[in-house]
């Protein structure tokens, strides 16, 4: 009987069976759980769920490593930029500064990455910038998992009728490219904030998720541990959530991560078009569409932006590429 | 086959009107006055306002806008933009520019994707399969308006190769460039999406047995392994050549190509409703027909599949 006791019982669980016994123990199976707790201890070892063994896969690839350090260290950026720079992002000297090349030794100073055609100093506004994609990034990437996981859990889950409604809205919203549909939302807003941005691309963004949840819910449903959950009683709320949900999360996850880094690429796209983020909010973004002007004379104040949307962008892709390969058991 | 056809081609019935009225709502209900655009500054005569608004239909309920723009398309009529001009003579201009940048886009990312998918997918972690992966990945995070900075000062301002900017849309030369830029991203997708897919069927049971066979290695990379390597291949590159129209106006703007991208982007900032719909519509029938052919492929591709 495999890992009959999981104590965490918000923890996905894939093995067939347990879910199943997990829901007849609240029947009063209770007792007869305690007394084999201390048997099964050992047993642990061998019998991981395919979380803890996507973990313990994950700890050994360094690309996983390089991609969730860069990621914590984004979004420390993120929270407190103000610890990496005394500088300030908005401080704008002409006289002095306009277009000063880098300082190479003035680590973590202001002048470090030099100064754009406005006085400011580049390296505060990489820093301060961060915050601006992560945002973006994590709201969109949340609203676009709770609404098109639902959706695709409903479509798969209810079959039939329900399902053809929902896959036929979901192709209508696949048929607008992101990029055209977020263009057109966001013309409507006279000022954009990181929140328009988030929720145009919400909006549009929540199909692909679905469809991956939908395929997911389908295959799943067909497990026996489901059949058994339901002949024991279990309601639809019970049976979507505690059953068919941690099973079917998996690819979810995989694509989530890796569309995280695309939204911040997107948002960098709008703002780089003048139709995305707006002034005082800083993002790389802006400060990659001003640096156009000034690309022959000074490439500096286009690089360091460029560079920072980048490796971001790249970061969320690993660490979705590395997530991906630990849960594939094909590629095992 | 034939009713499946049938029933596909009933499916995007729904699909289609559902966008439009998509497009549709999200043009002519978001707040934003496109009459008050047209006059700039200056204040307009409310008797001239009306006008224009009868002449376009915009003081009608949008559910009776729509239904009369439908009317119209399915007589041919994309309508009349703001400036007089007809929707259908705009887009005349412009699609063949961007039809032809976006071909030449799809061919580069198709074959150069497929060559490096199939190299690195044959030699798994070998030296030109790391090089394929790091490269891919390296263009995959390179946002690609940076990435066409990177290509024009290079090609252009350092080697001198061509001029920064497209000088005539309509020379195919000029457009090479521009099309790199824009298939780079899907081709980094089709080189991976090749490489996972002949690394999984490298192991199938097929392959043993044309290599038993003894049949000659070309004949069993290209007939056998490639051929059922090339679905999930070919699902990508059905939906990506609508979005390769779509993601034309970042790549037509650094590089001045007087494309759809160019004028739907025009279009988009000063509200021209009718020219915006005119083109998403376009974009839209364009896909539909695209993801229809890639079904059909799939049973050129893998006679076990059969549409019942």
């Amino acid at each position: 009987m495999p890992d009959l006791h999981d104590e965490d019982s918000t923890k996905p669980n894939p093995k067939p069976g347990v879910a199943r016994l997990d829901y007849a123990g609240e029947q009063g199976m209770a007792v007869e759980q305690d007394t084999l707790v201390e048997r099964d201890v050992e047993k642990r070892e061998e019998a991981r769920s395919l979380w803890g063994d996507a973990w313990r896969d994950l700890r050994r690839r360094p690309i996983f490593l390089i991609s969730a350090v860069l990621i914590l260290l984004l979004v420390v950026m993120a929270v407190f930029p103000y610890a990496f720079t005394d500088a300030d992002p908005r401080r704008a000297d002409l006289v002095n500064d306009y277009l000063r090349r880098p300082n190479w030794g003035d680590v973590f100073g202001a002048g470090w990455f030099g100064y754009d055609a406005q006085g400011r100093s580049i390296f505060a506004r990489v820093v301060y910038g961060a915050r601006a994609s992560i945002t973006v990034g994590v709201f969109v990437t949340a609203a676009v998992t709770v609404l098109g996981g639902l959706t695709g859990m409903v479509a798969g889950y209810f079959g039939g009728a329900v399902d053809a409604v929902i896959s036929r809205i979901i192709d209508i919203f696949f048929g607008i490219p992101l990029l055209l549909g977020a263009l057109v939302l966001l013309n409507a807003f006279a000022t954009r904030t990181v929140w328009s941005v988030v929720i145009a691309l919400g909006v549009l963004g929540w199909t692909q998720i679905a469809r991956v949840m939908r395929g997911a819910v389908l295959t799943v449903k067909q497990s026996d541990y489901v059949m058994a959950g339901r002949a024991l009683g279990a309601g639809t709320g019970r049976l979507m959530f505690r059953h068919i949900l941690p099973n079917a999360i998996a690819p979810v996850i995989v694509v989530a991560t890796i569309a995280l880094g695309g939204y911040i690429a997107t948002e960098a796209t709008l703002s780089f078009l003048g139709i995305g983020l707006q002034d005082p909010t800083i993002s790389w973004g802006i400060d990659i569409s001003s640096a156009q002007k000034v690309i022959r004379t000074a490439p500096y104040v286009l690089f360091f932006p460029a560079a920072a949307l980048s490796v971001t962008v790249l970061a969320f892709i690993m660490l979705g590429d590395a997530v991906r390969d630990a849960l594939d058991p094909k590629l095992r | 086959m034939g009713s499946y056809v049938l029933r596909r081609v009933l499916q995007m019935i729904p699909v289609f009107f559902g966008t439009t009225l998509l497009i549709f709502l999200m043009v002519y209900t978001l707040p934003g006055d496109p009459v008050a655009a047209l006059f700039g500054e200056k204040a307009a005569d409310p008797a001239v306002v009306a006008s224009i608004k009868h002449k376009y239909f915009l003081d009608q309920p949008v559910w009776k806008q729509y239904l009369h723009y439908m009317g119209n398309l399915f007589q041919g009529d994309f309508g009349t933009s703001f400036t007089g001009r007809p929707v259908s003579d705009i887009m005349a201009g412009a699609f063949p520019v961007t039809i032809r940048l976006a071909l030449l886009a799809f061919v580069f990312e198709m074959v150069l994707g497929l060559a490096l998918g199939l190299v690195s997918g044959l030699r798994r972690g070998s030296v030109a399969d790391t090089l394929v992966l790091i490269l891919t990945l390296v263009v995959i995070s390179i946002p690609v308006f940076v990435l066409a900075y990177i290509a024009q000062t290079v090609f252009a301002t350092n080697l001198g190769w061509v001029t920064p900017t497209v000088q005539d849309s309509y020379d195919l030369s000029q457009l090479v460039l521009p099309a790199v830029v824009l298939g780079s991203l899907s081709l980094a997708y089709v080189a991976r999406l090749t490489r996972t897919s002949i690394g999984e069927n490298l192991r199938a049971d097929y392959m043993r047995t044309a290599v038993a066979k003894g049949l000659p290695r070309r004949t069993i990379v290209l007939r056998h392994l490639l051929r059922n390597s090339l679905i999930p291949v070919i699902t990508f590159l059905g939906t990506d050549l609508g979005a390769l129209m779509g993601g034309a106006i970042v790549t037509e703007g650094i590089f001045n190509v007087q494309g759809i991208g160019n004028v739907l982007y025009r279009a988009i900032n000063t509200k021209e409703g009718p020219t915006v719909v005119g083109i998403v519509t376009v974009l839209v029938i364009v896909y539909l027909v695209a993801s229809l052919l890639v079904d059909l492929l799939y049973a050129v591709l893998d006679p076990r599949i059969r549409y019942a």
